[in-house]
């Protein structure tokens, strides 16, 4: 039976979670590690953390979080940002993460997916991807009407979001984020178009990120969007939705989840 | 308290497993020292990444001797995803290589008809009752694997199946060896459930 996992997503800055809109605009939203040994608690089946700032010389807080986080929380989890080589990879690996994501570094040299793959696995490269629709004033619209955007969402390339997701694959990426840049923060709900497209020309697990609102976005997440996956930051950061909410609605739509072990 | 020794052989995230076992009351140790392993109490071979790869490291490390030292003395074993695998004769992920080859069978690629990796949690069956697995029947679990044991779901080691579009074997059981396809490491309250177990099993060795 396939199962949908949900994500919460902790975008991290300087040892911080932060959140904002459309990728800017960030508040804090507290410790990273506390925030996921709650998480794991409240009975979320993965955690990503984005290390958002990813600049070379804050590369030892990312360790110390990876360290303290293998030592709280009992659930899988992935880091991204800034991991540009096998060695990058290997370390964050050793101290306690499942998997790595890799965004920009990967678009620049797309071998950086398989070289991680074959020294680890498939199973621990999620390939994030940025992806935008494109709008009138696009210089080149790709194929699939979605182009992909790296640097934190700031440089546009010429890739076509749909033909990367299967490069990606074809690379020995395990799993695909698919952040949708024009619903981020907006609670607008997910891009299911999109997610739909990916989901569709490819045969990995894909991540729904972006936009999500309220239970019915997430239902959708699945249903019209054929995720794998549902990734949320702020409506648990702040409080508006819990994750028994969101399994407990996904159930009764007859959605298979992990159910939920402690309720409050 | 027992020591459980984690098999180090420079592959994947060891971290995890040791500190899982901590929380739970085993004194848990990252080695590669023979001696170390020798000594322990209880010993898990953990691992993520290719058959291939893995096959190569424990050899490289001399861990492959250690491993079957301890199944040998009769002390309880525990392999985690393709510490599991590596424990049967060969897997289809890697030709070449030869397993361990302290379980009978070998291991396959996932039919083509589910996504790969399956990736997600799943519930475990557990068709007889077995110590190690007690009230963990119709538990979930964290699987990440694109390969599985290819045994017969009646088969008397298995010890735990899940169903992702058809039977897969979770784990097995064959005298002091257990071995879950499943991270208990990473299924919270289920897999701590689970891993007290083990450490329970590793007192009194």
């Amino acid at each position: 039976m396939k199962s949908i996992r949900i994500i919460p997503c902790l975008d991290v800055s300087d040892g911080r979670v932060v959140k904002g809109t459309n990728f800017v605009n960030l508040v804090d939203a507290g410790d990273p590690v506390e925030l996921a040994a709650q998480y794991d608690l409240e009975g979320a089946d993965e955690l990503v953390f984005l290390d958002i700032t990813a600049s070379s010389d804050n590369r030892e807080t990312v360790y110390e979080l990876v360290r303290r986080c293998a030592e709280k929380v009992f659930i899988p989890f992935t880091i991204g940002g800034g991991i540009r080589t096998v060695s990058d990879a290997r370390k964050l690996l050793r101290e306690g993460a499942e998997k790595v994501s890799v965004n920009t570094a990967a678009v620049n040299r797309p071998e950086l997916i398989s070289e991680i793959a074959s020294e680890f696995g498939n199973q621990c490269v999620v390939l994030a991807i940025d992806a935008r629709k494109n709008t009138e004033d696009v210089a080149q619209p790709t194929k699939s009407g979605y182009g992909v955007y790296i640097n934190g969402g700031r440089t546009p390339t010429q890739l076509d979001a749909v033909e990367w997701a299967q490069m990606g694959e074809r690379l020995g990426a395990g799993e695909i984020l698919l952040t949708s840049m024009d619903r981020d923060g907006t609670k607008d709900g997910f891009d299911c178009e999109l997610l739909n497209a990916v989901s569709t020309a490819t045969n990995i697990p894909i991540i729904a990120s972006g936009g999500v609102g309220d239970l019915e976005d997430f239902l959708q997440g699945v249903t019209l969007g054929s995720a794998d996956a549902l990734l949320a930051a702020s409506v648990f950061h702040f409080g508006e939705l819990s994750i028994a909410e969101v399994k407990e609605y996904l159930h009764s739509h007859s959605v298979p989840v992990r159910p939920t072990f402690k309720r409050n | 308290m027992p020591t459980i020794a984690v098999l180090d052989y420079g592959i994947g995230n060891l971290r995890s497993a040791q500190k899982a076992l901590e929380s739970v009351g085993g004194h848990a140790i990252l080695t590669s020292e023979a001696e170390v392993v020798r000594k322990a109490d209880g010993v898990v071979l953990p691992g993520v990444g290719n058959f291939g790869k893995c096959v190569d490291a424990l050899r490289t490390t001399g861990v492959d001797k250690m491993a079957l030292d301890a199944i040998e003395s009769q002390r309880p074993f525990l392999g985690i995803c393709i510490g599991m695998q590596l424990l049967f004769e060969k897997s289809e992920e890697s030709p070449k290589h030869r397993g361990l080859g302290v379980l009978p069978g070998e291991v396959r690629i996932l039919p083509e008809s589910v996504k790969r990796p399956q990736m997600q949690w799943n519930a475990i069956h557990v068709p007889k009752p077995i110590p190690m697995l007690n009230d963990l029947d119709g538990k979930w679990f964290y699987f990440v694997h694109s390969y599985a044991a290819e045994i017969s779901p009646t088969n008397e080691i298995v010890a735990a199946t899940c169903n992702y579009g058809s039977d897969v074997v979770a784990a097995v059981q064959s005298k002091n060896i257990f071995a879950t396809q499943f991270h208990p490491e990473k299924s919270s309250d289920a897999g701590k459930t689970f891993l007290k177990n083990f450490v329970t099993s590793c007192e009194g060795t």
